[in-house]
């Protein structure tokens, strides 16, 4: 885990009203790298990857603690704007997302909130993130369909390009594939596999093989806990921690 | 009992229900048509009252009518869609958001004869409107925001909450999550809950009754300040208070038939709308 750090937090506690979901989470997230949360259901790992692109404050009653910084700015600090951050830091929820809208505007919705209008660069970066997303392919013909007619997989790899096109820095992937059958997750971790050239990418999965597949670094978490992280080979292999290799060998959780 | 007598018991229970219901509200429809048919000509519809109003047509209270019910939308639509914008999207959810709702709740309840007293001492006293047709479209209004408020909060609340987080993750503002994703998917629902509110307005008599309508105008009124005639009223000044009520009734029916018209036509208003942006939802 050499290098430079993209993301990292200081000493983030999380609260759900009076309970506390989150402790004392200390880590670094390197640039240009995979790195996937593990853990049993209710561990805190999806909780804390919204923690990094602000999207826990939209759930009323929750409080955070703790710093978390991109590359060096703090993203809690009063003079950051929060619409910024999420720009910065892209999105793909656990279940697939489209708006009810046509498959282009799906994906310029990012850019035209923006406030980009020119058309022609519109239709380029629809297509660039399409392509990126590997979906371009199959629905280049039927841009002007309404998203709710793609298959599953499709979707999720249209809320994929629809996060790519406003080029986040950072992309969080919320257990992408989770609702998804055999030969689409593959897509969906092929594609992350790509993406990793040009985006910091952080994904949540509760799958392990997901994890060893995809993923440079592992970081596992329990009852709101960081416990362990390091080079996924060396989590898989030989963590340092038996409450991680009890985990991994499938002993509890 | 075996299980199979209960269910098939149950069954015709709530069969005969829905048939009564249906029934009864069949019977007084077709009362209305039958005896009100005879009355509706061209002239009943586009002629004023004439001779104590035993002949003649009801023109100036569907015009009544149509511009209270206008003044009505004007104010509460508005009003109505923002308050369920806020309560529902921008307001701290709490004890005073739950209290507010109970209280827009409790207000649907409240007799329409409470409005049209609180509407004189308001619009016709204190801001000096007089009896005329902005006074009592304004009480209307206040009547139907309570229904105009819990109709929008319910279709903003049939919008998921992924669009919302959707759009937030993308870098909207909150306004613009609402605008761009959350408003269209709701608007076709606002609206029908608000043109049944109206609806009801429109046959409403005791909210106007202090407050601007009129028992007979020769003219039509000229401005939002003027006094009125309304189906609604004109319906049971027919029914109640002439002094030839055997003789007028066939045109009371008439003016009833003409009301319930006018309501059914707003509803399917709505219907209409909700299926044009169903369809367009896709």
């Amino acid at each position: 885990m050499a290098g430079e750090a993209k993301v990292w937090t200081e000493g983030l506690n999380f609260f759900y009203g009076a309970s506390q979901a989150l402790h004392d989470i200390n880590i670094k997230i390197p640039p240009h790298k995979v790195t996937a949360f593990i853990g049993p259901s209710g561990c805190g790992k999806s909780t804390f990857l919204r923690c990094l692109n602000r999207m826990n404050e939209t759930i009323v009653g929750t409080r955070i603690e703790g710093k978390v910084f991109i590359e060096g700015h703090d993203i809690y600090d009063r003079s950051v704007d929060v619409v910024d951050i999420r720009r910065r830091i892209g999105m793909v929820f656990q279940k697939s997302n489209p708006f009810p809208k046509s498959i282009f505007d799906n994906v310029a919705y990012g850019l035209r909130i923006g406030g980009l209008k020119d058309k022609n660069k519109l239709a380029e970066v629809v297509e660039k993130a399409l392509i990126d997303a590997a979906l371009w392919d199959e629905v280049r013909d039927r841009l002007q369909e309404s998203a709710m007619g793609l298959s599953g997989g499709q979707q999720q790899r249209l809320c994929i390009a629809r996060a790519l096109a406003v080029e986040p820095e950072v992309l969080l992937m919320d257990e992408p594939a989770s609702a998804l059958d055999p030969i689409a997750t593959q897509r969906i971790e092929e594609l992350i596999h790509q993406l990793k050239e040009k985006y910091t990418i952080i994904i949540v999965t509760h799958n392990m093989q997901q994890a060893a597949r995809v993923s440079d670094i592992t970081a596992f978490f329990y009852l709101g806990r960081l416990i362990e992280v390091d080079d996924t080979e060396r989590i898989f292999t030989r963590p340092k921690l038996k409450q991680t290799e009890d985990y991994i060998t499938g002993r509890f959780g | 009992m075996k299980k199979q007598t209960v269910e098939t018991l149950g069954f015709n229970l709530f069969r005969l229900g829905s048939v009564f219901v249906v029934l009864i509200l069949g019977a007084i429809l077709f009362d209305i048509f039958y005896k009100g048919i005879g009355a509706i000509s061209w002239e009943f519809l586009t002629a004023e009252p004439r001779m104590g109003m035993t002949e003649g047509g009801i023109f100036p209270a569907i015009v009544g009518t149509l511009y209270i019910t206008l003044i009505t939308a004007l104010f509460s639509v508005p009003l109505g869609m923002f308050a369920a914008i806020y309560l529902n999207e921008y307001a701290r959810q709490g004890k005073i958001t739950r209290i507010i709702r109970l209280s827009i709740r409790n207000l649907s309840g409240v007799p329409s004869i409470v409005y049209g007293l609180f509407g004189v001492a308001l619009f016709v006293r204190v801001l000096h409107l007089g009896t005329s047709i902005l006074s009592a479209g304004l009480t209307l209004g206040l009547l139907t925001l309570p229904w105009t408020i819990t109709a929008s909060e319910e279709a903003l609340k049939t919008v998921p909450k992924s669009y919302r987080d959707g759009a937030l993750a993308l870098g909207a503002t909150k306004w613009q999550a609402i605008r761009t994703n959350v408003l269209p998917y709701a608007i076709p629902g606002m609206l029908t809950g608000t043109i049944l509110g109206l609806a009801r307005a429109a046959g409403e008599t005791a909210p106007i009754l202090f407050t601007g309508v009129a028992f007979f105008l020769p003219f039509l009124p000229d401005s939002p300040l003027s006094q009125f005639m309304a189906l609604p009223y004109h319906l049971y000044v027919l029914a109640t208070q002439h002094h030839d009520v055997e003789k007028v009734m066939p045109l009371a029916y008439g003016t009833a038939l003409v009301l319930i018209a006018f309501v059914v036509g707003l509803n399917l208003a709505a219907v209409i709308i909700r299926y044009h942006f169903r369809k367009k939802r896709g």
